[in-house]
């Protein structure tokens, strides 16, 4: 199985850890990995914020750097909702429906496609789990508290998985936590102020570590938490099931 | 045309001035969500009844023109008075023609967001006529001179403790007196003189049947009703898409609303219009006011499916924390968001920007609109119609061009890392937004990517 890896733009340069993380767990779990050297980012945070039409560049080189596999993997669920929604370049190429259709968020790539059921990992502290919108409800990783559905989580049956680890129960368990992207700038006083609020949500049920599928949300909520001299930390979810 | 802030972002600023405020707004509106949440996972069938509203609606949309005609056919058949505003501004000319046809200067409003929308109340005090509303918290903003800021709960954003003041200065309750129960009684006390003695009612409508002519007025207060029920003259007023073809199809959406907007199973009143009392006069009202237009946009004319719950407001993590004066608008929230611009692209263009694009709206929304969907394809219309800033075109472009060279990619990240490694007070100081409240990340000592080539090879 010829796996490609995509990693978010921000996670090769700021969070390698996760990186590495993502890519080791899928080696053990029997993957052939490869990182397409080429790649930078996948356009989204140009198209969230209206300018579409400015991201034809990076989609052709998206498109360019990831044809040929048979799934393409990356450990954010927003980056993946955005290559699976609007990946369309104006040559309008047969690979890009290809891409479309197997580009995987990590967690569902492990549960859905590989169907792990065994985890060798450890991790003996209370974690709280953040779901992160855009792989929650545009990619359904896990039931959505407004729906009136079976409760499931993919990031969670993964977690169940890990010796030792304690999640916690949360007050709002699927809250967005505000960093949006662009919005996180350009709506500051409610960015922050719910990123504020998330994490408080967790702190207050003693979580020593807050994780989640998205590395954008957590690093948001990293700032806020470091601000705040706060003792929970964040830690990306294929940094815990690759712990040993 | 309501609040002196038009910019949202700006009027959030504001609004986060007072953080326990911030914090009490928020919770209040949870809870509401929390009643939803558990009205409507109490039935099992509720995403199927979903579901039916959102194709009924569908349907309504295609076959609006008939379905109008249709209406107006069995509304003239049971006595009612038929009127087509095509604005606001007819839509207030055809009110104020009918109070001056009765020599009329005073009149009951109960709740309806079109009014609100056309600027029925501005207009008619303009031209010496006084509206009272009757709905409680339409009341108290009426006292207080602001707009509403919230579709089904007006004065939400308002405490007891304020009311309190508010009504002791202009009802003349006890100094300090806050309690629900006494605040209530006294504006019931003063509403029930105006009741008795207006000789025009207003209402809004919620739904309007097409096969029998009959329109549905819901409120939890009654105030409808009695406004109605004791006027000589009843004038509802409607937008154009307010139309459902069967009565049969009120056991869906009157199961739906009420549900989605409060957790009540139903509202305390549904009431049904068909025909005028004896001696009664009965109008209608109906508007298009931008709908036409509206529903011929591929992309968003699905918003027109709403029936104004607001459910997509009480979960809104972005609405409960900037208040709903803050979109400056009528209706506010996700749905506010959605519908504005297709009224002025340009007055309204932040608003679609006022999201985190979480999704949760649509999940609320008992009638499946795609709301995140239409916010996200409001900003490619808005930036390509050039509406953006100046310096956000430009640096969206750079970042584009930037981002699609992977050497400069690998140089920026770089220099990127290296400032936040040995000039932090670069990015590290007020004029960033994201450090107002925030630390920046931690630069690692090298990118992924760097280490994938010295411990992998492809």
């Amino acid at each position: 199985m010829r796996v490609a890896l995509f990693i978010p733009c921000y996670v090769d340069q700021f969070y390698p850890n996760v990186a590495i993380a993502t890519l080791e767990l899928l080696e053990k779990h029997g993957c052939e990995v490869t990182y397409p050297l080429k790649q930078t980012c996948c356009g989204q945070p140009m198209a969230n914020s209206g300018y579409e039409h400015e991201a034809e560049g990076c989609s052709q080189l998206f498109a360019e750097n990831f044809a040929g596999y048979d799934y393409i993997v990356c450990p954010s669920g927003s980056c993946t909702l955005h290559i699976k929604h609007h990946l369309h370049t104006e040559k309008n190429a047969p690979e890009e429906a290809h891409i479309r259709k197997t580009v995987y968020e990590l967690c569902e790539f492990m549960v859905d496609v590989l169907k792990v059921d065994d985890i060798k990992a450890s991790f003996p502290h209370k974690v709280g789990m953040h779901q992160s919108c855009h792989g929650q409800r545009g990619l359904n990783l896990s039931q959505m508290s407004e729906l009136n559905a079976e409760p499931f989580s993919k990031p969670g049956s993964l977690l169940a998985m890990v010796k030792d680890v304690e999640l916690i129960k949360l007050d709002r368990i699927d809250e967005c936590c505000g960093f949006g992207g662009t919005f996180c700038v350009a709506e500051e006083a409610v960015s922050a102020k719910m990123g504020k609020d998330r994490v408080a949500d967790h702190v207050r049920h003693e979580a020593e570590y807050i994780t989640g599928a998205d590395m954008s949300c957590l690093m948001h909520m990293e700032g806020i938490l470091k601000r705040q001299n706060s003792k929970t930390k964040i830690i990306h979810i294929a940094e815990i099931l690759n712990s040993d | 045309m309501h609040s002196k802030v038009t910019n949202h972002a700006d009027a959030a600023i504001q609004f986060n001035l007072d953080e326990p405020r911030v914090d009490w707004h928020d919770k209040t509106l949870w809870f509401i969500r929390e009643k939803r949440d558990l009205a409507s996972h109490a039935i099992p069938e509720w995403e199927q009844l979903r579901e039916y509203a959102s194709q009924i609606k569908n349907n309504v949309l295609s076959n609006l023109s008939q379905y109008l005609q249709e209406f107006e056919k069995n509304a003239i058949a049971n006595g009612v008075i038929v009127h087509w505003a095509a604005d606001a501004a007819e839509h207030n000319q055809i009110v104020h023609e009918i109070l001056k046809k009765h020599k009329v200067d005073r009149m009951v409003k109960s709740k309806s967001m079109l009014t609100e929308e056309c600027g029925l109340n501005e207009h008619l005090e303009h031209n010496g006529i006084e509206v009272i509303d009757t709905d409680l918290g339409e009341r108290i903003v009426q006292l207080a001179k602001e707009p509403p800021s919230h579709i089904v709960l007006p004065c939400i954003h308002w405490k007891k403790e304020e009311i309190g003041e508010l009504f002791h200065e202009h009802l003349g309750t006890d100094k300090g007196a806050s309690d629900p129960k006494y605040l209530t009684a006294a504006a019931r006390e003063h509403l029930r003189e105006t009741f008795l003695t207006r000789r025009v009612a207003l209402t809004g409508v919620n739904f309007a049947v097409a096969e029998t002519g009959e329109f549905v007025v819901s409120t939890n207060e009654g105030n409808a009703d009695m406004g109605a029920h004791l006027a000589d003259v009843h004038i509802a007023c409607m937008g154009i898409e307010k139309i459902i073809p069967k009565q049969e199809h009120l056991s869906v959406f009157l199961r739906l609303l009420a549900r989605s907007a409060t957790g009540q199973p139903i509202t305390t009143y549904s009431s049904h219009f068909k025909k005028p009392q004896p001696h009664q006069e009965m109008h209608l009202v109906l508007v298009d006011n931008g709908r036409s237009v509206h529903l011929g946009k591929d992309d968003f004319r699905n918003s027109l499916k709403c029936i104004r719950c607001a459910a997509c407001m009480n979960t809104c993590p972005v609405y409960r924390r900037s208040g709903g004066h803050s979109y400056h608008n009528a209706v506010a929230g996700p749905i506010g968001s959605i519908l504005t611009p297709n009224f002025d692209m340009r007055a309204n263009k932040d608003l679609p920007f006022a999201s985190t694009l979480c999704g949760s709206c649509s999940n609320v929304c008992p009638v499946k609109i795609d709301i995140h969907d239409q916010l996200y394809k409001w900003r490619q219309v808005l930036m390509k119609e050039g509406l953006g800033p100046t310096a956000k075109n430009a640096s969206m472009k750079m970042m584009g061009w930037v981002l699609s060279k992977p050497a400069l990619y690998d140089l920026s990240g770089k220099a990127a890392r290296l400032v936040l490694k040995y000039s932090p007070f670069v990015v590290s100081n007020k004029m960033n937004p994201w450090y107002k409240q925030r630390e920046m990340p931690a630069p690692p000592k090298e990118s992924f990517k760097e280490w994938y080539k010295k411990n992998r090879s492809n």
